[in-house]
């Protein structure tokens, strides 16, 4: 617990910048081919099982695995190249997303060699969905709190009770969630709870949609009554889950996706007050474009402490805390700052639909994969606060 | 230079800072008489003409060295023309002219403000907030001219100081040329958007630093004061404004980091330079706004007494805000540059760094 704060000066290296070219060209040519279209992030489907499997097809996803499971054995520099190409023009990569990210990592540390060998590659071809199964109608924020309960049977455990807002459930092949084993005991609140691969394909598992506001299907409820899962799908420790959350939560935390969600609105802002801006319009593009810029290097400086084998637990989610307000606040700026423009500027139409789709989204920008209370109560602990 | 020689110039910095530049007894200080104490220490180790070459009278350490000199100069929110003098000697260094001994400050420091060379060779024009300058002997200059850019060396007693200090009781002072002329002129071989970029960085570095000591404060404070029968460190709403002020720092240090690393490992000002430098500038300044406000909010009354510490940070901080353009004049001038390079180059841009 300290209260100094390191970012290396981290450059990514050639081979990044060769497979940035790379990857341009694929998604130029996906863009092209009318895959998906970069300028109508709310449009489509954000999940595209063909896309997906050419996306594996390159080899990138999965990428920092193995080559034994499917992986390339490439860098985490040179994933976050990929993810953030990925990001920045709104390729549908919902499906293979979750599990790139964090389910294959977890797996890849506790999950027994013949469940590695069987999954780990279909996750590498862009052929598995997988979905955190984290939150209950109980405990959101609150994990420990959960109550759904995974009871020894013979060969396995059978699985009782409920998860909730659980993005993709309804497309996912696999889950990798949370239940409880024991209860919680006196001198630890967090003790009792074990991570589980769930084949949702399971008989005992229901899914009920969960419509958000912005008109999309992404959330669900999970219902599970008497779902079996065999004593090899355990994930780690039985009751120890608490001990596993570690650095795999900083790449969660720090990666492009947290400030780039609503980029979109960035270039559309560029695109309407054109080439020669007058000083209002200059000014609050000039800030939105060092705030950005200061996140990028934030966010490359984890990456790089994190391949460096540090662990830069609270420079993560200081990443995740900056970069999510800035994205949620960036479609009220791109408002105000194109509020004197002419009505006849070429793009308005784009500009409007981009305005109305990222202030619906803005709100749950804050409070997905850790709420922004959450994680500056972690930066306190950091900071030797608590 | 090594990066092991980075090491030895900044601990040095620090030494002397912590030995004779302590802000809790620079705080109590009567008067200014630490500072003659403290300037020796500094010259002795070569400290403020440190990014001047040997043959031009200076310690000839590396950019890197430089700006982590000013970083420890931050940290202690020194209050004496350290940063000036090493801008100075950098400057005249551009144009191969010699340093002087002693305490230098620069001139101009705002983006509009124009010092010309005249026909007769002399110097005409005004320049605003000039940090320091009652203070010193010398002022290097960065004049226009028909024949392009100019660096003069001038005596400060040949020009009119009028009266002024910054929120943090420095001076700073408008500074009138009327044809006056300087010790010595040479072609400066940069332009005012170099010198502006230079001084951002270094501004964005001592913010930055400064920031870093403000949280250390801060942190500290929250854990001893005790209130409602708990340290305040142990209310949420407390620990919300701490974690909000740890983004500032982390933001502040990483991209005035961003930034000096760019200026030391290229050398040029191109786009990539002005990219890293400007939103170095505009970052750290928006940082000093948030970060002064929530560590001030976390100190109460005693943080806003004269007794206490804190001021001589975010009263520093502040001012540092309006030095080699303030945030907004950066900002537009960023905006500009993304939009007239247009939306297809911008993503390139910004991932090229």
């Amino acid at each position: 617990m300290s209260t100094d704060l390191h970012f290396d000066q981290i450059r990514l290296p050639p081979e990044c910048e060769r497979l940035r070219k790379e990857v341009r060209l694929f998604l130029a040519d996906e863009i092209a081919k009318g895959t998906f279209d970069p300028y109508r992030p709310g449009h489509g489907d954000s999940h595209d099982p063909s896309f997906s499997k050419r996306i594996g097809a390159k080899g990138w996803i999965g990428m920092t695995w193995p080559k034994k499971y499917g992986g390339q054995e490439r860098s985490f520099l040179e994933r976050y190249v990929v993810t953030e190409e990925f990001r920045v023009v709104n390729a549908p990569v919902r499906l293979h997303f979750v599990a790139d990210r964090q389910s294959g990592p977890i797996l890849l540390k506790y999950a027994p060699e013949h469940v590695k060998m069987d999954i780990l590659p279909r996750i590498c071809r862009g052929e598995l969905c997988f979905v955190i199964g984290m939150s209950e109608p109980g405990s959101g924020s609150d994990l420990f709190a959960a109550k759904t309960k995974a009871t020894k049977v013979d060969g396995g455990f059978k699985i009782n009770g409920s998860k909730i807002w659980t993005s993709n459930a309804h497309i996912a092949d696999y889950m990798l969630g949370l239940f409880r084993t024991s209860p919680p005991t006196k001198e630890n609140r967090r003790h009792g709870l074990t991570q589980f691969l769930v084949n949702m394909k399971t008989p005992g598992i229901a899914i009920n949609p969960i419509y958000q506001m912005t008109g999309q299907h992404d959330f669900n409820e999970v219902v599970f009554d008497d779902a079996f899962i065999p004593d090899d799908h355990v994930m780690g420790e039985i009751d120890g889950a608490w001990k596993q959350a570690t650095s795999e939560l900083a790449y969660e935390r720090s990666g492009p996706e947290r400030f780039l969600e609503t980029f979109y609105l960035m270039l559309e802002l560029i695109r309407a007050v054109g080439p020669e801006p007058d000083t209002r319009s200059a000014e609050g593009l000039g800030r939105l474009v060092a705030q950005l810029h200061t996140l990028r290097r934030m966010s490359v400086s984890v990456a790089g402490m994190l391949h460096a084998g540090k662990e830069p637990v609270v420079e993560g989610s200081i990443v995740k805390d900056l970069g999510t307000i800035w994205e949620q606040k960036l479609p009220h700026r791109v408002r105000e700052l194109t509020a004197f423009l002419s009505p006849e500027i070429g793009n308005r139409a784009t500009l409007e639909e981009q305005l109305a789709f990222a202030t619906t989204v803005a709100p749950k920008l804050t409070i997905q994969g850790g709420t922004t209370e959450i994680l500056r109560g972690i930066i306190a602990r950091g900071l030797g606060l608590r | 230079m090594t990066g092991e020689s980075d090491h030895i110039v900044a601990e040095t910095a620090a030494r002397i800072l912590a030995d004779l530049a302590d802000p809790q007894i620079v705080n109590r200080a009567k008067n200014g008489a630490w500072k003659e104490p403290l300037w020796r220490a500094l010259a002795e180790a070569g400290l403020p003409l440190a990014w001047v070459p040997d043959d031009l009278g200076g310690s000839g350490a590396s950019l890197a060295d430089g700006f982590a000199v000013l970083g420890a100069a931050g940290r202690v929110a020194l209050g004496v023309p350290l940063a000036e003098t090493l801008l100075a000697g950098w400057l005249l260094a551009r144009a191969k002219m010699k340093s002087p001994e002693g305490a230098m400050t620069i001139a101009p420091v705002r983006p509009l403000d124009r010092i010309t060379l005249g026909g007769d060779a002399t110097l005409s024009g005004r320049a605003l907030g000039i940090l320091f300058a009652a203070d010193v002997r010398h002022i290097a200059v960065l004049a226009d001219s028909g024949k392009g850019a100019h660096v003069a060396l001038v005596d400060v007693k040949a020009c009119r100081i009028d009266g002024g200090k910054t929120p943090a009781g420095d001076s700073s002072n408008t500074v009138t040329f009327e044809r006056i002329r300087p010790l010595a002129i040479a072609p400066a071989n940069i332009d005012r958007d170099a010198l502006m970029l230079v001084g951002a960085v270094a501004r964005s570095v001592q913010t930055a630093g400064a920031l870093e000591t403000v949280l250390a404060l801060s942190v500290a404070y929250a854990n001893e004061r005790v209130a409602f029968e708990r340290p305040i460190g142990k209310f949420q709403a407390v620990q919300q404004n701490l974690a909000r002020l740890a983004g500032e720092v982390a933001a502040a240090l990483a991209v005035s980091g961003s930034a000096t690393d760019t200026l030391v490992q290229s050398g040029k000002f191109d786009d990539a330079a002005f990219l890293e430098g400007a939103s170095a500038k505009i970052r750290c300044a928006e940082a000093a706004t948030e970060g002064a406000a929530i560590a001030h909010q976390v100190f109460g009354a005693i943080g806003f007494t004269q007794e206490h510490v804190l001021h001589r940070f975010t009263t520093r901080m502040l001012a540092w805000r309006d030095d080699f353009g303030n945030e907004s004049w950066w900002a537009a001038e960023l905006g500009k540059h993304v939009a007239k390079r247009g939306a297809d180059e911008f993503w390139p841009l910004v991932a090229s760094r």
